[in-house]
């Protein structure tokens, strides 16, 4: 009687690649047919782009042209700046791991190890440098923030806060040319830096931006229900690419002839007032979602309508809202590429300055596959962070 | 019941109206200082609606309700401080899912009472020794079960340290081997002197504590009295024949 207890599972349930295959790729005629198109295609597509990439591309023109594409006409003398604006990013990204994802070894390994990881690409000893440093700078602040978790978590988190101010000081600089950090202008920014930047500020911007908008659709109050309502409206009703135009080329006219407003400064803007209409509605979602029961508990503690919302609602709210956030952040950042139309010189518009250099005409095919190869890495990079998220506010919630 | 004990609670014919729907029909009730009552009814007799009301979660249309000296109009420039005489369990308990216990309770004493956090703890554990779960303070509502996340929402409720105790069918929602948890920390509180207003259909628990209980049908008061008298002698044909349904279960 107690064999009963210890039964195997049928025959097919159990594991075996040959199983598996015959029970998910040839499981019936139909089937099969599909899976030897499917492979063939996949076979086909492979081959064709491997034999691309390893004999007929010429991929000099990216690394020849690899610190235009990553930080565009910024001065070469000043770019040790930017290495260390970044250094501050890793280390405060170590320290964080450590206090508040002790266990993630998995992403610690990935996150820490990436700059290391790119040093072995074709990019100049100098930056093969830097790139080990940021990896060593990464390991030294998940060491501190290994050994004093508790003591050093209100720190790290005031170092994120001042973390953009003090990268785009660094960028920009504060003093005059001869000074210790002359100042370099944005019209000198681009690539890679002047895309991170761009999307950093949209989406810093625009998230309370849209929280605002997202609470003031749903106020009691018709004249903020209905300015929020308008405007969230308005700015979902045209392409981003409108906004910037009229930022960048009409704008200007309205201004008094002596004033100008920042080029980059403008996009920022534009981005950000366009990315917070969206994000509004994605958290009027999320709000909509809380059971009125939360509310009335709240309420009938005595908490008022504003603790109501940031201690009991939009809590809960934007955790349910995750996948969508991050889903919008990603969009932003690829969205930051119209800014190329309009003429700055992202990694979009950089690339097209490259291939207007004589030495590399008719190579857009390198220049564009790497660059798309930056934006999924990138945008990869921050679902698969939020996944990892996710997963660690699931707790406690079932 | 002494002749000299306050009325805490004054309620004059109030109505409330959803849109054309007519939910309360001229309720009127008084309740003195320490005094547990059971309000019972069919459902959609407006029985959850009217207790709602003692805290302004919902508003009435007319007639006067007066709480611990205040009334209860458009105009109150604090209600916030009116809803921290009165502490409120619901059917659904209404923890905050994202909150531990121990946040759960502390964060109205913290962020409305303004206490510091050590007493504010310090008198949440107290409760939570008072509703039997002190080992459970640092887990998150979702991993309680539902008899214990109730004694939670009751010593939420409790944190503020109300007056008054609404409690809006707080058994309902629970299974059946977790009611009794409940009413045993419910009985424990109307014994030591708390005012508490009751929904319910636990009759064991009326008749072991109750003052008095009110019958609801229809948004009206149909019949009030002592439980003696309610269970003994009802005098309308609508209470008995409710009675007799529930009590026959």
């Amino acid at each position: 009687m107690t064999q009963t207890n210890s039964l195997l599972p049928p025959l097919t349930e159990r594991s075996g690649v040959l199983r598996w295959m015959r029970k998910n790729l040839f499981g019936s005629w139909p089937d099969a047919i599909l899976t030897i198109v499917g492979a063939l295609i996949i076979y086909w597509a492979v081959k064709g782009f491997l034999t691309w990439a390893f004999t007929i591309a010429e991929w000099e023109v990216v690394s020849a042209n690899m610190r235009l594409i990553m930080v565009g006409q910024y001065p070469v003398k000043e770019v040790g700046r930017l290495w260390i604006a970044l250094g501050f990013l890793v280390f405060l990204a170590g320290n964080s791991l450590a206090i508040w994802a002790r266990k993630s070894y998995f992403v610690t390994i990935l996150l820490l190890g990436f700059p290391a990881l790119l040093a072995f690409l074709p990019i100049g000893d100098e930056s093969r440098g830097w790139l080990f440093s940021l990896t060593a700078l990464g390991l030294v602040g998940w060491g501190i923030g290994r050994s004093k978790p508790e003591s050093l978590g209100k720190i790290v988190i005031f170092g994120w806060v001042i973390s953009l101010p003090i990268f785009v000081l660094l960028t920009r600089g504060f003093t005059s040319e001869d000074g210790i950090m002359p100042i370099v202008g944005t019209n000198l920014w681009g690539g890679l830096l002047l895309t991170f930047l761009l999307t950093v500020v949209g989406i810093i911007f625009s998230f309370p931006l849209g929280v605002l908008l997202a609470l003031g659709r749903r106020s009691e109050l018709p004249a903020i229900r209905l300015a929020s309502v308008t405007y969230i409206e308005l700015v979902r009703g045209v392409p981003l690419i409108t906004i910037l135009f009229v930022s960048q080329l009409i704008l200007p006219l309205f201004l008094p002839p002596n004033m100008t407003i920042d080029r980059v400064l403008r996009a920022m803007v534009g981005i950000t007032l366009f990315s917070a209409a969206y994000l509004a509605e994605n958290v009027r979602g999320g709000l909509q979602a809380i059971p009125r029961g939360q509310f009335e508990a709240a309420y009938a503690l005595g908490l008022n309508g504003v603790q109501t919302m940031v201690f009991i609602i939009l809590p809960q709210a934007l955790r349910l809202i995750i996948p969508i956030l991050v889903g919008q952040f990603i969009a932003v950042f690829k969205d930051t590429a119209l800014v190329a139309i309009v003429g700055l010189l992202d990694l979009v518009g950089i690339a097209k300055t490259v291939l207007a250099q004589p030495d590399f005409l008719g190579l857009q095919r390198e220049v564009y596959v790497f660059i798309s190869l930056i934006y999924w890495v990138l945008s990869y990079g921050m679902s698969y962070l939020s996944q990892q998220l996710e997963v660690k506010l699931g707790v406690g919630k079932q | 019941m002494t002749e000299e004990s306050e009325i805490i609670i004054s309620v004059q014919d109030v109505h409330k109206w959803y849109g054309d729907y007519h939910a309360l029909k001229g309720v009127s009730m008084e309740v003195k200082k320490g005094e547990v009552i059971v309000i019972f009814g069919p459902s959609g007799s407006g029985k959850s609606t009217f207790i709602r009301t003692i805290n302004r979660l919902e508003d009435h249309q007319r007639g006067q309700i007066v709480v611990h000296g205040t009334e209860l109009t458009h105009d109150i420039r604090n209600i916030e401080a009116i809803r921290m005489d009165t502490g409120m369990v619901f059917q659904q308990f209404n923890l905050f899912p994202h909150l531990t216990v121990m946040q759960n309770i502390t964060l109205s004493p913290i962020q409305v009472r303004k206490w510091t956090k050590e007493k504010a703890e310090k008198i949440a554990m107290q409760l939570l020794e008072r509703v039997g779960i002190p080992e459970q303070a640092h887990k998150y509502p979702g991993q309680l079960s539902g008899g214990q996340q109730q004694r939670v929402a009751i010593a939420r409720a409790l944190a503020v340290q109300p007056k008054i105790m609404l409690f809006d069918e707080p058994t309902s929602a629970l299974d059946p081997e977790m009611i009794k948890e409940v009413l045993d920390v419910m009985i424990e509180l109307a014994k030591s002197g708390m005012t508490m207003l009751v929904v319910t259909h636990e009759m064991g628990f009326a008749r072991a504590v109750a003052d008095r209980m009110f019958f609801f049908d229809e948004g009206q008061i149909v019949e009030g009295g002592t439980p003696e008298e309610i269970f003994k002698n009802p005098k309308e044909e609508r209470t008995k024949a409710f009675l007799s349904q529930i009590l026959t279960h």
